[in-house]
């Protein structure tokens, strides 16, 4: 029988119902996460798109930074753009505190403004194929460990990786669309603008949960297995 | 890693569709949800609502409230002005151009702002026409006070909504007066018959192809912002608790009445206090502690007692 990881989706400020939704999609069950006793009830969670400075502010005052430095120490958290400035261990323009877990430095805003965002398709060691990028003022990952894998790239800069159990994009895996399956010319909105969502980014960390889970459950024994060390089958 | 193409490039997919630019505007307005954005007049108020956690603020010459005292023309503000307030917060940047300015617009997009509103606050430059929004890179938020108007402008390109309650006044009740109109003309097109939904489509003077849109999933098809009127940290939850994804504070932070700056630590008070009650908008005990840690409110003026020539709302066509 099948089981449906409960991912967490810190919901203080940002995008947290479009990465709800893309949880949905690929059969994980989101929680909003606004509290410590809501991180308490969750396998993995999902720190998302919004503005870095506010979440920085929000976890402060709720008494939440540290119970959350808690969690992505050992537990499945994915960062995108935002959140992957949070989850950095150095970040830069302007200097500002993070989390610090990701081996990496970030740079905020390192594309530009608003009038700088593209949307772009690049190389992935994803199955399936090019994928497409949606970069919203975006930050850059400028040093990266060398313990830390990388799964996608901009112009030869790591835009997707993975450390152990952290996971974190620079761009909106949130948004992205089926490669080549953009509507061609259309430049009003459309219906169906979910109509093919790529979802490879979301079920790949739903599985990253799924293993973690999964090894929590089979003892301590099992526990410091690291997951990377999973076949590309398992991770299908 | 592993099976990454040797040439490592990425590509801009310019030929795959334009709609990639509308993409990555509402994509923008999709990061500032749960959030609120702030007016601010100069580099000290926008560090100060950079600090309190705003998510963006709105670069302004004055805030609505001294609009509306000291009367004249309104325009887009000096660009000397966006661009100190540019350099001095790392959050995104708006400013107001007026109704149907365009070429304020393009002034704005040069600067590099990150969002434009066309704006009733500011005096009208046309009375029939509002700018192309899809002309530009830039995206754009409009006001709105029922679902036609909102949807008039998501078909000249708005990635963003906001309510335009009566600003300047720091009295919410025509923000809800206009969120609840919206919310209610959206609920009842859900409900409605194919045959039902094109005489819908006459009666809000909107396109038909957005309608049937709002029909289908029950809201908008761009983020729906609230502004107009919120002053205190109870307004804010309210206007969230009626379906508001963000909030946009203008004189109700910074001002202690129309004409006086409130002071720094009321108003950063104020800020930080407005914040957490946009983001824990359903919690009343959160709510509680934000009301008490907010010093004072703008005196404000009550929309009722004002004459209908004086309101900013009826501006946009």
């Amino acid at each position: 029988m099948q089981r449906f990881p409960v991912i967490g989706v810190l919901a203080l400020q940002g995008d947290y119902e479009s990465h709800a939704r893309a949880l949905e999609q690929v059969n994980a069950q989101p929680k909003m996460v606004r509290t410590a006793k809501d991180l308490e009830q969750v396998e993995g969670l999902i720190i998302p798109g919004g503005e870095s400075t506010t979440f920085l502010k929000l976890l402060e005052r709720e008494e939440l930074f540290l119970p959350l430095q808690q969690f992505v120490r050992t537990r499945p958290t994915f960062g995108t753009c935002a959140g992957c400035i949070l989850l950095a261990k150095r970040v830069t323009r302007p200097n500002q505190q993070s989390l610090g877990v990701l081996d990496a430095t970030v740079e905020r805003n390192a594309y530009g403004r608003q009038i700088d965002s593209e949307i772009l398709t690049g190389p992935t060691s994803l199955p399936g194929g090019p994928l497409e990028m949606v970069f919203i003022r975006a930050p850059r990952i400028v040093e990266l460990g060398n313990s830390v894998e990388v799964l996608a790239q901009r112009e030869g800069s790591p835009v997707l990786v993975r450390q152990m159990n952290i996971l974190a994009a620079t761009f909106h895996p949130e948004l992205s669309h089926a490669y080549g399956m953009s509507k061609n010319g259309d430049e009003h909105i459309s219906d169906n603008e979910d109509e093919h969502p790529d979802r490879r980014v979301h079920r790949y960390f739903a599985q990253m949960v799924e293993e973690y889970s999964r090894q929590a459950r089979s003892g301590a024994s099992e526990a410091h297995k690291h997951p990377a060390q999973t076949t590309a089958a398992d991770r299908e | 890693m592993t099976n990454l193409q040797s040439n490592g490039s990425a590509n801009r997919d310019s030929n795959s569709g334009t709609n990639h630019g509308l993409r990555l505007k509402v994509g923008l307005a999709e990061m500032l949800k749960g959030g609120v954005i702030m007016d601010v007049i100069n580099a000290e108020q926008a560090e100060i609502a950079e600090k309190a956690g705003a998510v963006a603020v709105m670069a302004l010459e004055r805030v609505p409230a001294q609009i509306r005292a000291e009367g004249g023309v309104a325009r887009m503000a000096s660009p000397a002005i966006i661009k100190e307030i540019m350099a001095a917060v790392s959050i995104p940047v708006m400013a107001k151009c007026r109704i149907g300015h365009f070429v304020e617009a393009q002034v704005l997009q040069e600067l590099g702002v990150d969002f434009i509103d066309e704006s009733e606050v500011l005096t009208p430059a046309d009375e029939l026409h509002h700018v192309n929004k899809h002309a530009f890179k830039t995206p754009f938020v409009c006001g709105a006070r029922d679902l036609g108007e909102a949807l008039r402008r998501i078909a000249e390109g708005a990635a963003m909504i906001r309510t335009k309650g009566e600003a300047g006044t720091g009295d919410v009740v025509h923000a809800v007066k206009h969120l609840r109109q919206i919310v209610k003309d959206m609920r009842q097109l859900t409900v409605m018959s194919e045959e039902e939904l094109f005489a819908a489509a006459k009666d809000h003077r909107a396109p038909y192809e957005l309608i049937r849109m709002v029909a289908q999933t029950g809201k908008l098809p761009v983020p729906n912002f609230s502004a107009g009127g919120i002053a205190t940290p109870a307004d804010a939850a309210l206007v969230r608790q009626l379906g508001a994804e963000a909030v946009f504070v203008g004189s109700g932070i910074f001002m202690r009445d129309s004409t006086t700056l409130a002071s720094i630590e009321e108003a950063t008070g104020r800020a930080r206090a407005i914040v957490r009650a946009t983001t824990f908008f359903d919690d009343p005990k959160v709510l509680a502690e934000a009301s008490a840690e907010c010093t004072g409110a703008m005196k404000g003026l009550a929309v009722a007692a004002m004459d209908a020539a004086s309101m900013m709302q009826t501006r946009g066509w």
